[in-house]
């Protein structure tokens, strides 16, 4: 082990109060990222769910839509235009739109429907745990997540229910399909949607397009664009980015994760620029005594960048084993925290580059020494 | 090297300006020879430290020359001051200044790393000049376990163990009982006679001239008198034998130590 790791870790570790004072910074600063950057993954994870679930080439949407959820509508006319574009095989429509869902006492929930047709071309409900989705095809048949078990007074599949006043019952039972905005997704046919929603059978809210095999995707989407007016045509992650993009950044909610996170580095390389700093001043006569003997700015240097790297080290493994707890316990959330591999490596990036930062303050502080102060004392 | 070790010439040193100059340092010449201690004497404010400082390359003489080992150091920046101080200069301190967290090997060791020189041998060097200033039983102690003169000889041992050719004490001994005092003093003056260095001991106390070959006498920043060890000016150092003194300062190390070496 070279000396001045030996140096600089038992200067850390000497004074204890302050290296648990430095390492609480850093694991609150490196959660509080984690949480924050985690939220903003998971959000974006969620605001795409349906998009990301769909069988399609190309998403065909109103000019005016800004994501899955958008209550523009298109003419059902479009589909015929669409299908005469040269390599597209098929255009299914899709229904969304808020509907009231009648609990046992009578009183109303908002849901969030969405009919599709089963051909293999729409959006079908996923995780199935219990009944098919082939039963959804039947009219008045309708599928609910079971995190929504509360919400809807349901359980399993036979239950009845309300929706818009009309008699539903549920046919299928999926896990973990939620909706950011905590309204139901409910899942049923595209003719009983429109019928739930009040929309008007001539309308529909999205199409989803499918290419002919061995069609350029791209080159169909334009050929969609210059031969349908009024519309917007989208390969599903133009369609992802487009959603994440709204709802992040469009609402401000992604812009308020991203101030939290960047706050919490500030604080985070504060506290560990303080510590360091006063470490570093503690122990000046040491520095002065380095620089007396002939010791290079360098070597004196690489005392302090060892001190915060091993404030680095340390605080990120303690933050790392938080995260991961979090994730835990956050799994089941209605807003899940998601921290994926390359998340935990730019945090553990994060953290070092954060901590050397920390570490300029005190490594100016030592340039200044003067090594005469040791004479003088 | 033939030649002075230290070789200053007409250095002149001025803090501040106006109503505040204060000239610290007034043409002084002098130079260090290998194989010599030399002792600087003069009063409080007198510029023992100033020329002391100087004479190690830590603070830049506001005129005048001064060239350590042939290099001069006129103009050099920092850094390059630093790296004469690495290769040629070792320094004694008055409050050790060892490093708390350190073992007594480590603060040896460490004015060794600074030179890039670690490893094996390192660390054998480094236990091995411990062990010549006595206390090869103290290797794994850190500083707050050792007396003040176990201390100071591990700063001495700091000091030579790169092998430079000057080693400059700033009152060594200041903080010390009289035979801990004695037994620095008579180290520094075997690492001087032994092993052919240039050493440097500023010093209040006129009981220790007995160890000096040379004495230089500063006072408001001009060097008033020399003596040698032929001269007998003063007659306080005729009173000091160095053999006796040798004697008592011996007692505190084992056989085999840095004053045994060079005397069979």
């Amino acid at each position: 082990m070279s000396l001045v790791f030996t140096l600089a870790s038992r200067n850390l570790f000497q004074d204890r109060p302050r290296f648990v004072a430095s390492l609480i910074g850093i694991v609150f600063s490196v959660v509080l990222v984690m949480v924050q950057i985690g939220l903003y993954f998971g959000f974006g994870r969620m605001v795409t769910t349906m998009i990301d679930h769909a069988s399609t080439d190309i998403w065909v949407i109103s000019s005016g839509a800004k994501c899955f959820e958008d209550l523009s509508v298109l003419n059902t006319g479009i589909r015929n235009r669409l299908l005469e574009v040269d390599g597209v095989a098929e255009a299914t429509p899709v229904v969304v739109g808020f509907s009231a869902w009648m609990l046992p006492d009578g009183a109303m929930t908002p849901v969030f429907l969405v009919g599709s047709e089963f051909n293999g071309g729409g959006i079908s409900p996923w995780n199935v745990v219990e009944g098919t989705v082939q039963s959804l095809a039947e009219s008045g048949t309708v599928g609910v997540d079971r995190s929504y078990y509360d919400r809807l007074r349901v359980s399993r599949v036979g239950e009845a229910a309300q929706i818009r006043g009309m008699d539903v019952t549920v046919g299928v039972i999926t896990d973990g399909i939620r909706s950011f905005t905590t309204t139901p997704y409910v899942f049923t046919n595209i003719a009983d949607a429109r019928s739930y929603i009040g929309l008007p059978a001539s309308f529909t809210s999205h199409f989803l397009v499918r290419v002919k095999p061995g069609t350029d995707i791209e080159r169909t989407r334009q050929a969609i664009l210059s031969h349908v007016a009024g519309i917007q045509a989208l390969t599903p992650d133009q369609f992802s980015d487009q959603s994440r993009s709204f709802w992040l950044f469009g609402t401000g909610a992604g812009a308020a994760l991203f101030a939290g996170a960047l706050l919490s580095v500030i604080v985070g390389t504060a506290i560990v620029a303080q510590t360091l700093y006063s470490s570093t001043k503690e122990h000046l006569y040491e520095f002065a005594t380095m620089r007396a003997i002939g010791a290079s700015n360098g070597y004196i240097y690489k005392v302090i960048i060892w001190q915060a790297l091993l404030n680095a080290f340390i605080g990120f493994g303690l933050a790392a084993l938080i995260g991961v707890a979090v994730v835990h316990f956050t799994a089941k959330s209605a807003l899940q925290i998601v921290i994926t591999p390359g998340l935990m490596i730019e945090l553990f990036v994060l953290t070092v580059v954060m901590c050397i930062i920390s570490a300029v303050a005190a490594i100016v502080r030592v340039v200044r020494v003067d090594p005469v102060i040791v004479l003088a004392q | 090297m033939t030649g002075p070790i230290i070789d200053a010439r007409s250095v002149n040193k001025i803090y501040g300006s106006g109503p505040a100059r204060v000239q610290a340092l007034k043409d002084v010449s002098l130079t260090l020879d290998g194989g010599k201690l030399t002792v600087l004497m003069g009063p409080s404010g007198s510029g023992k430290t100033t020329l002391l400082s100087i004479l190690g390359c830590m603070l830049a003489p506001t005129s005048g020359n001064v060239e350590v080992c042939g290099v001069s150091t006129n103009g050099a920046r920092p850094e390059e001051l630093a790296r004469i101080r690495r290769q040629h200069i070792g320094f004694v301190f008055q409050s050790y200044h060892l490093f708390p967290t350190l073992t007594v090997t480590e603060n040896v060791l460490l004015a060794l790393d600074v030179r890039g020189d670690h490893g094996p041998k390192g660390i054998a060097k480094a236990k091995e000049v411990v062990a010549s200033v006595g206390l090869a039983s103290k290797m794994g102690s850190f500083p707050r376990e050792l007396s003040g003169g176990e201390q100071q000889r591990v700063a001495i041992a700091r000091a030579i163990v790169a092998e430079p050719s000057a080693i400059l004490a700033d009152e060594p001994t200041a903080s010390l009982d009289a035979t801990n005092g004695q037994a620095t003093m008579a180290i520094l003056s075997a690492i001087a006679r032994e092993r052919e260095r240039a050493v440097l001991v500023v010093t209040h106390d006129p009981r220790l001239f007995g160890f000096a070959d040379r004495i230089l006498y500063i006072e408001d920043g001009s060097l008033t008198r020399e003596e040698t060890a032929d001269s007998k000016a003063d007659p306080m150092r005729t009173v000091v034998d160095r053999d006796r003194m040798e004697n008592v300062a011996r007692t505190k190390f084992p056989a085999g130590s840095i004053l045994d070496q060079g005397r069979s």
